[in-house]
């Protein structure tokens, strides 16, 4: 084990999705900017889009859409709580991404004029553009950082973003997960980009690594920012989506909606108008999967078999293309038979829900020269053109920076604290295995967290959680791979605190499902029409505050603002 | 010592007579997001040393000669 010195002006953390368009950008700003992007796994293969996406879910197309039109079906799918200012900069710069992604030589769907082929599968709008051969994503970004010169640091665990004097940023630490060599690179500024917090619940399959989310999305970002000092904003809107069932693969609203498919109960019907994943939504298909109608189906035997052909041409070829032999080993055909779904485990993800790192809509986060792109950031219902639009902002923003900010002091005792905590699991010879650790923590947000959120359950995780805090400073790595799981597992415990405290704070029920509080049932405008913040007290124990929702710069009526509330199909018209 | 190894069946299987990994290929082992295969100081072939595979399968779609393929973990098949 070394300790390995470096000097930058930006690390970017996580190289998927946002992270290799804020270096790409920050370079292009100031080509002579030192910048890194550092990754635990390998940037060719990282992050939620590691075998690529199948299309865009919220593309701002004129002709299709207007920005302030995405601005509205956000607020309204969010039940008003958002910055409208910081959705409006994702909107306003949707398109022009959208064309450098097409020269950059990302295949989209478009007509046979050429023209983008919209389609429309929001409750209000129409902003999904179809990538039939996405699965090129990552080796389009590959191309553009080596054009871009920017260099590249693989198999790096980052654990620590370290602040100066005033609570900048003046370094990032972190260790190599083959040799546990330990990284102490000094830097003006940095980008969080670590996706969601993924691996915070447990897949019902009991599968550790079964999660909807990149595994390697454990949260990491979230509790380095967290331990930097920065707020996290709206943790108890959580992520929870419609997945096949036992697979993490999503299936119905963004691929097989626009071909006719839809999310049945076990008697074939259609049961939601909407399939845009929304909290409302998710809240309607919980109702089903637990009511008398469950469980719950994807249907699409229904379809022609070119229609078939088509959704399995690009179910099985991207994002998640094990999923055909899923099927296979099942005997699940879509032709013959509808496809068990299930709900997804909990998680933070701004990219379907609202939960993150709270930035504002320059990247910003609540600590000077911190930015955040993508999942783990707050901006809502981002998704992957969220993440690049706002890679994009925190490059250039943080390039910027860079330029009126010179390299703040790096106090010793911080690195060597730092240095002495990453190393400890491996100088101990006995002790309870980061697995057990992990596990434990997982099963128990499952059992006490998963909505309906139960106030006295919350009470009992967030004790059990403390006495697994303790076993876990007792924790064994016997090599470096295991030491990446132990430091994970020291995020999972962070973020599921966070999850429960976030959600004990905000006294109503919010977002469908994905905040329903049985002990305050009650959507309460009164009081909480506001965001929630969390940030590390004094005390360094987490602390939670309201934030008024910005003013509004796109109105909405009464009429929309109920709109996502009325996703269940009237059972009127079936009488009829 | 009180720490036990409890054995797996994993869900990605390298054919030996195909991956080249004694020639210096290590694609499946640089591509894997979770880090989880390694080559076999021994047998000089790659093979999955940790059970936590996301079955994302870049290590089957990159590997040049065809040697790796992967399953769905038992668990959740």
């Amino acid at each position: 084990m070394k300790r390995i010195d470096m000097e930058f002006d930006l690390v970017v953390i996580g190289g998927g999705t946002g992270g290799p368009m804020a270096a790409v950008k920050a370079k292009e700003k100031n080509p002579k900017l030192r910048v890194l992007l550092i990754d635990k796994a390998n940037v060719k293969r990282s992050g939620a889009i590691s075998m690529g996406m199948d299309g865009l879910n919220n593309a701002v197309i004129p002709g299709h859409a207007t920005p302030e039109q995405y601005v509205k079906e956000i607020t309204i799918a969010n039940d008003g709580i958002v910055d409208q200012e910081a959705v409006m900069a994702y909107a306003a710069n949707s398109f022009d991404m959208i064309n450098e992604l097409d020269r950059w030589g990302v295949k989209f769907e478009k007509d046979e004029t050429g023209d983008y082929a919209v389609r429309k599968v929001h409750h209000l709008g129409s902003y999904v553009l179809p990538m039939p051969e996405g699965h090129h994503m990552k080796k389009i970004l590959y191309r553009q950082l080596k054009k871009a010169r920017v260099e590249v640091t693989n198999r790096v665990v980052v654990t620590r973003v370290l602040t100066g004097a005033s609570g900048e940023v003046v370094a990032v630490m972190g260790f190599d997960c083959r040799t546990a060599d330990v990284y102490v690179i000094k830097t003006r500024a940095a980008v969080i980009s670590t996706g969601a917090a993924g691996r915070i619940g447990l897949p019902a399959s009991g599968y550790l690594m079964g999660t909807y989310e990149n595994p390697t999305n454990c949260g990491d970002g979230h509790a380095m920012a967290y331990h930097a000092g920065a707020d996290l904003a709206n943790l108890e809107c959580f992520q929870i989506n419609p997945l096949i069932k036992d697979y993490n693969g999503p299936a119905c609203a963004y691929v097989t909606g626009p071909f006719g498919g839809f999310t049945a109960n076990s008697k074939g019907e259609r049961f939601i108008e909407c399939d845009y994943w929304s909290g409302q939504m998710m809240m309607e298909f919980h109702n089903e999967l637990e009511g008398g109608n469950g469980p719950v189906f994807l249907k699409l035997d229904h379809l022609a078999e070119e229609t078939i052909q088509e959704i399995e041409t690009i179910l099985h070829t991207n994002e998640r293309p094990s999923r055909g032999r899923f099927h296979e080993k099942r005997g699940n055909d879509y032709r013959s038979q509808m496809v068990e779904m299930h709900i997804s485990e909990i998680g933070f993800c701004s990219g379907h829900s609202a939960s993150g790192i709270h930035v504002n809509a320059l990247g910003e986060t609540s600590v000077a020269g911190l930015y955040a792109a993508g999942d783990c950031a707050s901006v809502p219902h981002n998704y992957m053109l969220g993440a690049f639009v706002y890679g994009r902002l925190c490059g250039e923003n943080a390039a910027a920076y860079c330029a009126e900010h010179g390299q703040g002091a790096v106090d010793a005792g911080d690195v060597a604290a730092e240095e002495a905590r990453i190393l400890a699991p491996l100088g101990r010879t006995d002790g309870l295995t980061p697995f057990q650790i992990e596990y434990k923590t997982r099963r128990l947000v499952n059992d006490y967290l998963q909505p309906p959120k139960i106030t006295r359950k919350y009470e009992i995780a967030l004790r059990r959680f403390d006495e697994i805090r303790e076993d876990a400073e007792a924790m064994f790595a016997g090599n470096p791979h295991e030491l990446m799981r132990a430091m994970e597992a020291h995020s999972i415990l962070d973020c599921a605190e966070m999850a429960a405290r976030a959600s004990m704070f905000r006294t109503e029920s919010r977002w469908g499902l994905y905040h329903y509080y049985v002990d305050h049932p009650e959507r309460d405008d009164d009081n909480w029409f506001c965001h929630s913040l969390l940030s590390k007290g004094a005390d360094g124990a987490m602390q939670m505050r309201k934030k008024a929702v910005e003013p509004y710069i796109v109105a909405i009526d009464d009429e929309e603002r109920s709109a996502y509330q009325r996703l269940r199909v009237a059972r009127s018209a079936e009488a009829a | 010592m009180t720490i036990a190894a409890t054995p797996t069946q994993v869900p990605v299987n390298v054919d030996n007579d195909k991956c080249i990994a004694e020639k210096g290929c290590t694609v499946c082992v640089d591509v894997c997001p979770l880090d989880v295969l390694a080559i076999d100081m021994l047998t000089k072939k790659a093979f999955m040393k940790f059970d936590e595979c996301w079955y994302c399968l870049p290590c089957e779609t990159d590997c040049p000669t065809g040697a790796v393929s992967v399953s769905i973990p038992y668990l959740l098949r």
